[in-house]
């Protein structure tokens, strides 16, 4: 349970940390809070030959709003960051509630976004909460910057479309206009990785829908937005059959894999049980909030 | 893989008030470095991947899991372990908690404990059960069902919040959203 030898760099900004990565293609490991490589080192399932650590590139580490009442987060944010920051607060309610799910607080208090996000585990809540605020993430090579949807950016179980030489500098999240927000999770104990959750962001006006969104993880290879079930909900008053439609559109299809923990008929039934609290709570925040 | 020529790093940290210069191989975790290096074997080693708890310990004043820590990256930091904590003699207010209250019986997870529930104690306001529960559930204990250090949790946050209102230092909002 010790790591194999590798070699080990500080670089103190991105551009250095770059050339690193692509003078070592795929041979270096970019580390920024060690949460998920250092287990992964620690159990030998990667034996990278040059750890490249961004974790003092100050430049990375920023949160800031947008012109559209959106975020600009730097991928060096940690967790513990975007669970107490009073900004992150006001634009997306939502982020400090999902945050508190995410492992314990000793991981909260070193993992970083930009990790999180390219570790890319189904189970995560960082990447359901990408998908759920349909982030971009910005990923820098030398070759220069690109942008990747949250849509497109998960390819399968800790697997993303980022190349060996991309750090991923920051995401983008959207301003978006939502009055009711919700999030629910089951996992077997508080911190562990989630059997099943789901995040709902809810624009009601009067008892009618006019945007919505539903994202969900733990049931799939990726994160999840469930477009059927925004389509049952979408220009809908409200009612609690509109909901159960949504329920049942969102969990049609699901393929939630068998493991340790749970069947996928129980990932299911709690997946329909998650996603209807989530849009029900969404709904009393909005009539909260519209009162 | 070829084999490797190891190259040393400097590193330079405070580990409970005490300078500490060294020379550390890369791969080299925080928790073996305190433990083998500096001798400091009140920081338990377990299950070495992050999910035990049994090794946290204070990293810039907040807890962090030194087995997922590599000790170069510990440079410039300042390091608390439960040395630094109390003494047989002279136990601190969580230690004499935990000892009141029954919150150990082997001890092989109460360093890491310790410092979960101090970091917890300043982050939270921890005024349900459950939330002391939650917070509890990044370390294991085998031996005392919990109960014990639910139960020391429970004085330390009366004796807290009796404190912050006798000096009305009415803590910080941002920091007790939980």
């Amino acid at each position: 349970m010790k790591p194999a030898p590798f070699d080990y760099c500080c670089p103190d900004s991105v551009e250095e940390a770059v050339q690193l990565l692509a003078a070592n293609m795929g041979e270096a490991k970019i580390m920024a809070g060690g949460q998920s490589l250092g287990p992964m080192l620690n159990f030998r399932v990667v034996r990278p030959g040059l750890v490249v650590d961004v974790s003092r590139i100050l430049e990375l580490d920023f949160v800031r709003e947008r012109k559209d009442g959106g975020l600009s987060v730097g991928a060096l944010t940690r967790h513990r960051v975007l669970e107490t920051s009073r900004l992150v607060a006001r634009c997306f309610p939502i982020i400090p509630d999902i945050m508190q799910h995410v492992a314990h607080l000793a991981i909260r208090n070193r993992g970083t976004i930009g990790g999180s996000l390219s570790h890319a585990d189904p189970a995560a809540e960082l990447p359901m909460l990408v998908r759920l605020l349909d982030a971009e993430i910005v990923a820098r090579s030398t070759q220069g910057e690109r942008t990747v949807s949250a849509h497109d950016f998960f390819v399968g179980p800790l697997s993303t479309v980022l190349e060996d030489d991309e750090l991923v500098v920051r995401i983008e999240l959207p301003g978006m206009r939502h009055n009711g927000w919700a999030f629910e999770e089951f996992a077997r104990r508080a911190g562990d990785f989630a059997l099943s959750a789901c995040g709902v962001l809810l624009r009601l006006e009067g008892d009618c829908v006019r945007d919505v969104r539903v994202a969900m993880m733990g049931v799939g290879d990726t994160p999840l937005r469930r477009s059927e079930a925004e389509a049952a909900l979408k220009g809908e008053v409200l009612s609690d059959a509109v909901i159960e439609r949504a329920v049942e559109a969102a969990c049609e299809g699901l393929e939630p894999r068998q493991d340790l923990h749970a069947s996928p008929e129980y990932r299911r039934h709690l997946s329909a049980v998650l996603v209807r609290r989530c849009i029900r709570r969404a709904r009393e925040r909005a009539l909260w909030v519209n009162q | 893989m070829s084999e490797k020529e190891t190259v040393l790093h400097p590193v330079w940290m405070l580990v409970n008030g005490k300078v500490e210069e060294h020379e550390v191989e890369p791969r080299m975790l925080l928790s073996d470095f305190l433990r083998e290096r500096l001798g400091l074997t009140g920081t338990h080693v377990g299950c070495e991947h992050g999910v035990c708890g049994a090794c946290t310990i204070m990293v810039d004043g907040d807890s962090v899991r030194s087995c997922l820590m590599l000790a170069v990256r510990a440079n410039g930091a300042e390091i608390q372990t439960v040395e630094s904590m109390g003494c047989v003699e002279a136990l601190s207010p969580l230690q004499e908690a935990f000892r009141e209250r029954h919150g150990l019986q082997c001890g092989f997870c109460t360093p890491g404990m310790l410092a979960t529930c101090a970091d917890a104690l300043q982050k939270y306001p921890l005024d349900t059960e459950e939330k002391i529960r939650d917070v509890l559930s990044g370390n294991l204990c085998r031996c005392t069902g919990y109960q014990g250090i639910v139960e020391a949790v429970k004085v330390c946050v009366a004796a807290r919040n009796a404190l912050q209102t006798a000096s009305d230092v009415g803590a910080n909002k941002e920091e007790m959203n939980r």
